[in-house]
């Protein structure tokens, strides 16, 4: 494929223009702050090659954050075009399916996912008494692998064309015969460049919860959000091999005419749906335990109690991993797969609602007399209860197989998977951040501000979604780009459209809270801005100092923080202070990610030598990794004693 | 670090690493030579490449993985375990739900 140069830039789209223009603009408009302000070095040296966790995370998070902009801004682009019927909008069906591709492919793997990665590297290593992960330059190589996999995966829409055959790309659709150009490669090499971070960073989670926790806190007593991790990170390593082999299948399938999923020379495309589903299903569990996690440790702090069941809690979520192994045939009842194994598959999505079941009721058993304050964490995950539970109600009517036959593909099954995936994952991701915000970056949100933002965000939430359920049932059908005035469909459309702007006017004040608060809110003076329960507020400092604690602190119970307040013990009363042992900076994984950029590239336009190129950056980089020698540096008892000194006069100067 | 393992100690060549790399490398190119040119049944051929599958399996968890270093063995059973689960349920799971389409002689 030789595209020319007319073809290898999008023109003639009004929609992709402004994208274009929005892209060069913001890039000249980057690099002339950095330059102006001359913080090409801090950039480098404190956010790119960085070891540390809470500054990965907040990567992670403001990443997360950007690419929700983008593929909230196709979901606008949809509901605008979908509001009235014949709209001419968005033009043809082509854009449209471009759109609702993006949109599903970076909600899932670059929303999601990095957004509760993100939260993970900023409270994991807290929760459980450690300095950093296991692995720190395996942590930044694994942000950067999602960061450029991202990059190359957004940067299809102006340059070669947007992929188009869905975020499950089922074959043949996505196959040379019918999703000609470069845009499914796209989608392919941007999610496997993506997806070995993903991988990578799920080994360093289990590595990390298991060996560094610190003396005395047993599995046993592990806060929830750690434990959701720990399983999170198992379903990751056991999931994401699929995906990678899929892909790769599928790769080859698509750039040197292999024939996996190829309708002729004995392909099987139903392989690609169900390997896909293999990865799918988890990857669902994936994005909604971390949030189940995220809710426990909110609700116990502002219900102020310990939570209700926690030994069910965790049985809860580990029968949850096994069984999210065993429900993927539910994404294709229709395939005509027969009655036993339509029927396996329907009797074990249905089991999935028991263990989450139980987990409602512990949540709503811990609230239950405990002195509730409702901030604004605390509403998120009280608003998360119900509408999340009407998720997944919905969940088991399609669970039916039978009945599977009549909702699948219409706006029923759109409406279920967004009650699951907005209630619950990104309303987590908001109670998260909003939660941990003062741990990142010393300073709490706005609550007023915020209130507005829930109600804003939850009504919208709830105008664009329910309507849908009842376009499903009218047999509304999914991803079609237009409809008839005879149709019916307009009034709900309308409503569901109205929605999707409210929501849309909540991210922008979500946004803007951010920054307000940073600019004009009180700043925390103690590590324990919330009357925390666990270890991650137990710190010396609002935003923990860079070895996290001076002395790593000994958990004598669950809620390990909480019970040294009822003791009156001072985590941070050190008497002797100890060399701490930290990791050392490497731009190695920038400049690896880069080559992976550049042979991805390379492959996506089938220009061979730049895929070389690629291949051959990628290897010296690892060669020379592999050859260097890293043992990380040592922090001396001195300057731990002055550091912490220096926060102690900061705090009395505050108070005094 | 002090506690590093015997194959990141300065001057020790990483022998296991290196007879782990070949050896799959060569398990890899039998089982591509007997799908390819061998004259085997179809059943023996499959017999075959899965036990060659396994033995690689095997050998990479014993020179890649560190199956035998760890001081808990507890977490390595369990995690063996657990991909053990993953690792049928994938195989076994996509046979029993494809078989509807699969017709071995056909494909071969």
């Amino acid at each position: 494929m030789d595209p020319a140069w007319d073809e290898f830039i999008i023109t003639g789209e009004p929609f992709i223009l402004a994208g274009q223009i929005a892209i060069l603009v913001t890039t000249i408009g980057i690099i002339f702050i950095l330059t102006y302000f001359k913080k090409w070095k801090w950039l480098w040296n404190e956010w790119i090659t960085t070891p540390d966790h809470r500054k990965i995370g907040i990567m992670y998070i403001i990443a997360s954050l950007l690419m929700m902009i983008r593929a909230g801004v196709d979901a606008m682009m949809m509901r605008t075009q979908l509001a009235a019927p014949n709209m001419p909008f968005l033009g043809e069906a082509q854009h449209y399916n471009e759109i609702f591709t993006t949109h599903g492919t970076i909600m899932i793997i670059f929303v999601a996912t990095p957004f509760l990665i993100g939260l993970m590297n900023v409270a994991v290593p807290l929760q459980i008494g450690a300095r950093d992960v296991a692995f720190p330059f395996v942590n930044n190589l694994s942000f950067w692998t999602f960061f450029w996999g991202a990059m190359l995966f957004n940067i299809s829409f102006v340059i070669g064309g947007a992929p188009d055959a869905g975020w499950s790309a089922y074959m043949p659709l996505a196959s040379n015969d019918l999703s000609m150009g470069p845009g499914q490669n796209f989608y392919l090499l941007g999610l496997q460049i993506s997806g070995i971070g993903t991988l990578a960073t799920g080994i360093n989670l289990v590595t990390t919860i298991i060996k560094m926790r610190a003396k005395g806190m047993t599995l046993m007593r592990m806060p929830m959000f750690t434990w959701t991790t720990l399983i999170t990170s198992l379903i990751i390593i056991g999931s994401f091999p699929i995906l990678t082999v899929a892909l790769a299948m599928q790769t080859f399938d698509r750039l040197w005419d292999a024939a996996f999923f190829t309708l002729q020379d004995g392909g099987m495309p139903m392989m690609w749906v169900n390997l896909f589903w293999l990865w799918g299903h988890p990857e669902v569990y994936i994005v909604i335990l971390p949030a189940f996690g995220i809710f426990s440790e909110i609700i116990t702090t502002f219900a102020r109690k310990r939570l209700f069941g926690y030994t069910s809690m965790v049985f809860a979520i580990a029968a949850i991993s096994g069984l999210s192994f065993l429900v993927w045939v539910h994404h294709f009842f229709t395939m005509g797969a027969g009655p036993m194994v339509n029927s396996f598959f329907s009797i074990s999505t249905m089991a999935i609602a028991v263990p989450t079941g139980v987990k409602i009721f512990n949540w709503l058993a811990t609230l239950h007399r405990g002195r509730i304050r409702f901030n604004v964490p605390m509403v998120w995950a009280l608003g998360f209860i119900p509408n999340f539970t009407i998720g997944g109600v919905t969940g088991v009517m399609l669970a039916m197989a039978a009945a599977d036959y009549q909702y699948h593909n219409t706006y029923f099954l759109v409406s279920h998977f967004h009650y699951v995936l907005i209630a619950g994952t990104i309303f987590g991701c908001f109670a998260g951040t909003i939660y941990w915000w003062p741990k990142m970056f010393g300073v709490k949100l706005n609550e007023r501000l915020g209130h507005w933002v829930f109600w804003l965000f939850m009504i919208g939430f709830n105008v664009t979604f329910f309507p849908q359920y009842f376009l499903g049932l009218d047999g509304m059908p999914r991803r079609i780009y237009t409809y008839f005035p005879e149709d019916g469909w307009f009034s709900l459309n309308f409503l569901s459209t109205v929605g999707a702007y409210m929501m849309g006017f909540a991210f922008v004040l979500l946004v803007y809270n951010m920054y307000y608060s940073y600019r004009y809110e009180k700043r925390e003076t103690s590590g324990d801005a919330w009357g925390g329960r666990t270890l991650e507020w137990a710190t010396s400092s609002a935003i923990p100092p860079h070895y996290n604690f001076a002395q790593i602190p000994e958990v004598k119970d669950q809620d390990a923080f909480w019970q040294m307040k009822q003791e009156g013990v001072d985590p941070n009363g050190v008497e002797e202070y100890q060399d701490v042992h930290m990791p050392n900076h490497s731009g190695n994984p920038f400049v690896m990610c880069v080559f992976m950029f550049i042979g991805g590239f390379g492959l996506v336009f089938h220009w061979w030598t730049i895929g070389i190129i690629g291949a051959l950056g990628i290897f010296a980089c690892m060669i020379q990794r592999s050859f260097s020698r890293d043992d990380g540096h040592i922090v001396s008892a001195e300057e731990v004693r002055k550091e912490e000194a220096e926060i102690r006069e900061g705090q009395a100067n505050e108070n005094g | 670090m002090s506690n590093g393992t015997a194959a990141t100690k300065k001057g020790h060549f990483p022998w296991k690493h290196v007879v782990g790399f070949i050896s799959s490398i060569v398990l890899t190119l039998v089982a591509l030579w007997i799908a390819f040119y061998s004259a085997f049944s179809v059943r023996t051929i499959i017999v075959l490449i899965f036990s060659l599958a396994f033995i690689q399996a095997a050998l990479q968890l014993l020179m890649f993985m560190h199956m035998a270093e760890s001081s808990n063995g507890r977490i390595q059973v369990g995690h063996i375990l657990f991909s053990a689960f993953v690792a049928i349920v994938v195989a076994l799971g996509s046979y029993w739900v494809m078989e509807f389409g699969i017709h071995l002689e056909h494909h071969m």
